[in-house]
């Protein structure tokens, strides 16, 4: 690959005005243009996050109204922390469901890597630090074995996980011993979800976001107007980035009401959003602006004509496979730190709940399709059918109950888009 | 005439107790298109997959500019400026235009894809081929035509600046307009100094774009003629065996 700036050829094609009107082409120049465009994608049956957003706020509308508790600082609060494995676990499994494959064990996964966690880091244990990393290794092995099975022998990814779904958990109970329950110790894990920064620091990291955002924002303009490639317009920059700006501000403003009781006040932004947040980015980065993550939508889209463009396709399919028992680890640790102790049961559960949040976001499961954005608000509705039914008194099961519900129905919202705008069901 | 890019001299191949290719000549021309056909089961896809790297010839001498090559591996033709565009259309219907175009040659800067760059050079491709079809590099191809996709798999070789491109039945599924626009790409091509492979079953179509024709039959090459100087007839007759030249061999 030449590393020299633009080549001669592209920068005196540039300068035709037939290649000119071909690239301003799907360049939108005003909020006008911009909207319509959208509107243009959307009927087209690229919904995206669209339904989930559009879902979130439904529901949000419903629980403000049938109970006063649910719009208060401390339930959002408590949203975020509920939330936060699942986001984790959902942005966890796109990069395995983008390829069009499946992780079913990730929960589990975590589930070993905690058990081991909690049980090694004991008051009589190793270090904290060395045991995360004890439980990052466990990740990374997982991920490699699944790997291997998937990507080098051809095993049905299904079928390795599933395995792995039940030995893991057996794996689980050897570790822990039947019916045994580690309380998790060290205070940093356990700060994660328990504590919130300091008011000035919400703000500090609004900020530090904005500008991060402009930054690259910038530089991407700065670098297509070098290559004489067109910019879109900067007003709808400036409107994406300000909406950005306006919901992070009434939030951190929200979340800087004390929501303590008379006897402790409790105020800031939870710890655990600007972690969320650092995994979110620097995930969208692998999956938008690197190759890795851009082999990983072509084979998701059709491995073939990804080998023969010359990806190595097993070499990618490994490292997405490692990549999400990675990070299902970090949302264990999560999990953990929410819930206080590990057993025998940890991230049995989660998995499917990480699968559907992911499909409810608008990430396909036959690959391909999808973006870490989505599984994030995805699970963000998941979490909060749970905590507005959990406030309204109902039981686990109606929980449940709607859940499914919900998957089934964003499932069918997909599937109906897709068949309207006439593209092929399998991608 | 001048030197070939490509030039097989008696390539064998066989799989098991069946010889598919008996020791076959074949050269193709840079600015010229070189039709290459003959009935199924002929060695046509055999010859190609050599080529291609995808599965190497068991004898026989492969010339890359007047200098013996191994085409052992896909990485080893593309080395060389071989690119085949494969009848199924190797693109990947989640991206866009300018992804597919770059799709394994990703233009980088700093670390991170060079989006304005590429987006250039793509639409610089297409220029050069007097695309007028294709309305935004940004559209997904999963939205695109059977002739679109066509085109955009072709300019894909513009992209990797490919010498010699191997297009599988390029018509093989399109309607009559799109079928006559890709024609013209092909021909432009060749304008462009590339030597491009054409394989068809269509004489019609063969003989609106083709400037040499070769025919197989049955892993012999039966006739190697120019457009000029045949008609479908002959090579109708050196399809099906009922014809033969005795000058190849």
């Amino acid at each position: 690959m030449s590393t020299e700036s633009t080549s001669p050829v592209a920068a005196e094609a540039a300068k035709k005005p037939e290649t000119q009107s071909l690239l301003g082409e799907g360049v939108e120049h005003g909020v006008i243009d911009h909207a319509r465009a959208y509107v243009g994608r959307v009927r087209g049956g690229e919904m995206g996050a669209l339904p989930a957003l559009g879902g979130l706020l439904v529901l949000f509308a419903i629980f403000g109204a049938s109970h006063e508790a649910f719009l208060t600082p401390r339930n959002m609060a408590n949203l975020m922390t509920q939330a936060a494995p699942l986001v984790v676990l959902g942005m966890a499994l796109v990069f395995v469901l983008l390829l069009g494959e499946i992780d079913l064990s990730a929960g589990v996964t975590f589930g070993v890597a905690m058990a081991v966690f909690v049980k090694y880091t004991q008051p009589d244990g190793l270090s904290w630090p060395v045991g995360l990393a004890l439980a990052m290794g466990i990740g990374f092995a997982v991920g490699a074995t699944i790997g291997f099975f998937v990507a080098k022998i051809g095993v049905p990814s299904f079928v390795v996980t599933l395995g792995l779904f039940l030995g893991l958990q057996g794996v689980i109970l050897i570790v822990i011993g039947a019916g045994g329950t580690y309380r998790l110790i060290p205070e940093p894990i356990k700060a994660i979800q328990n504590s919130n920064m300091p008011v000035w620091g919400g703000w500090v990291l609004l900020v530090g976001l904005m500008a991060l955002l402009v930054a690259v924002a910038m530089w991407d303009r700065w670098r297509r107007s070098k290559s004489g490639a067109p910019n879109g317009s900067l007003s709808i920059m400036f409107l994406k980035l300000g909406a950005i700006a306006v919901i992070g501000g009434a939030l951190v403003v929200f979340l800087s009401v004390d929501r303590g009781s008379v006897n402790q006040a409790i105020a800031g932004v939870p710890i655990v959003v600007p972690l969320v947040l650092i995994l979110g980015l620097i995930g969208t980065f692998v999956l938008d602006r690197t190759k890795f993550g851009r082999y990983i939508y072509a084979i998701g889209g059709n491995r073939e004509a990804a080998r023969r463009s010359g990806v190595n396709v097993t070499a990618v399919k490994w490292s997405a496979f490692i990549v999400c028992s990675s990070l299902a680890v970090v949302a264990g640790l999560l999990y953990v730190s929410r819930v206080g102790s590990a057993d025998a049961s940890t991230g049995r559960e989660i998995v499917l709940s990480g699968v559907a949040a992911a499909v409810v976001g608008g990430v396909s499961l036959f690959g391909g399709r999808g973006r870490l954005m989505h599984a994030a608000v995805g699970a963000l509705v998941i979490a909060t059918i749970e905590n507005g039914l959990g406030l309204l008194g109902f039981s686990a099961g109606a929980t449940l109950a709607v859940s499914g519900g919900v998957l089934i129905l964003a499932a069918t919202v997909d599937a109906l888009a897709r068949r309207r705008s006439g593209g092929s069901t399998n991608s | 005439m001048n030197q070939p890019i490509i030039e097989l001299k008696g390539v064998t191949k066989s799989f098991g107790p069946v010889n598919v290719l008996k020791g076959i000549n074949f050269a193709a021309h840079a600015g010229r298109v070189t039709a290459l056909v003959g009935d199924n089961g002929a060695g046509k896809s055999t010859l190609i997959k050599g080529l291609a790297g995808v599965q190497p010839y068991d004898g026989g001498e492969v010339l890359f500019e007047g200098k013996p090559v191994h085409l052992h591996h896909p990485r080893e033709a593309a080395r060389h400026g071989i690119e085949v565009v494969y009848q199924d259309l190797a693109l990947c219907d989640n991206l866009d235009i300018v992804q597919n175009m770059f799709l394994g040659r990703e233009e980088m800067a700093q670390g991170t894809f060079d989006e304005g760059r590429m987006e250039v050079e793509a639409a610089a491709a297409l220029q050069s081929l007097s695309v007028k079809t294709v309305k935004s590099l940004k559209q997904k191809v999963a939205s695109l035509s059977g002739g679109q996709r066509q085109t955009v798999a072709i300019a894909r070789s513009v992209v990797k600046q490919a010498k010699v491109v191997i297009l599988d039945e390029p018509t093989a599924a399109l309607g009559v307009a799109q079928t006559e626009q890709v024609l013209n790409l092909v021909r432009r091509l060749a304008d462009h100094g590339v030597a491009v492979i054409i394989i068809s079953h269509n004489l019609q179509d063969v003989f609106q774009v083709a400037d040499d024709i070769s025919v197989l039959y049955l892993g012999t090459m039966t006739a190697r003629v120019t457009a000029e100087g045949s008609n479908p007839d002959d090579v109708v007759g050196y399809i099906t065996g009922t014809k033969t030249m005795e000058d190849v061999a």
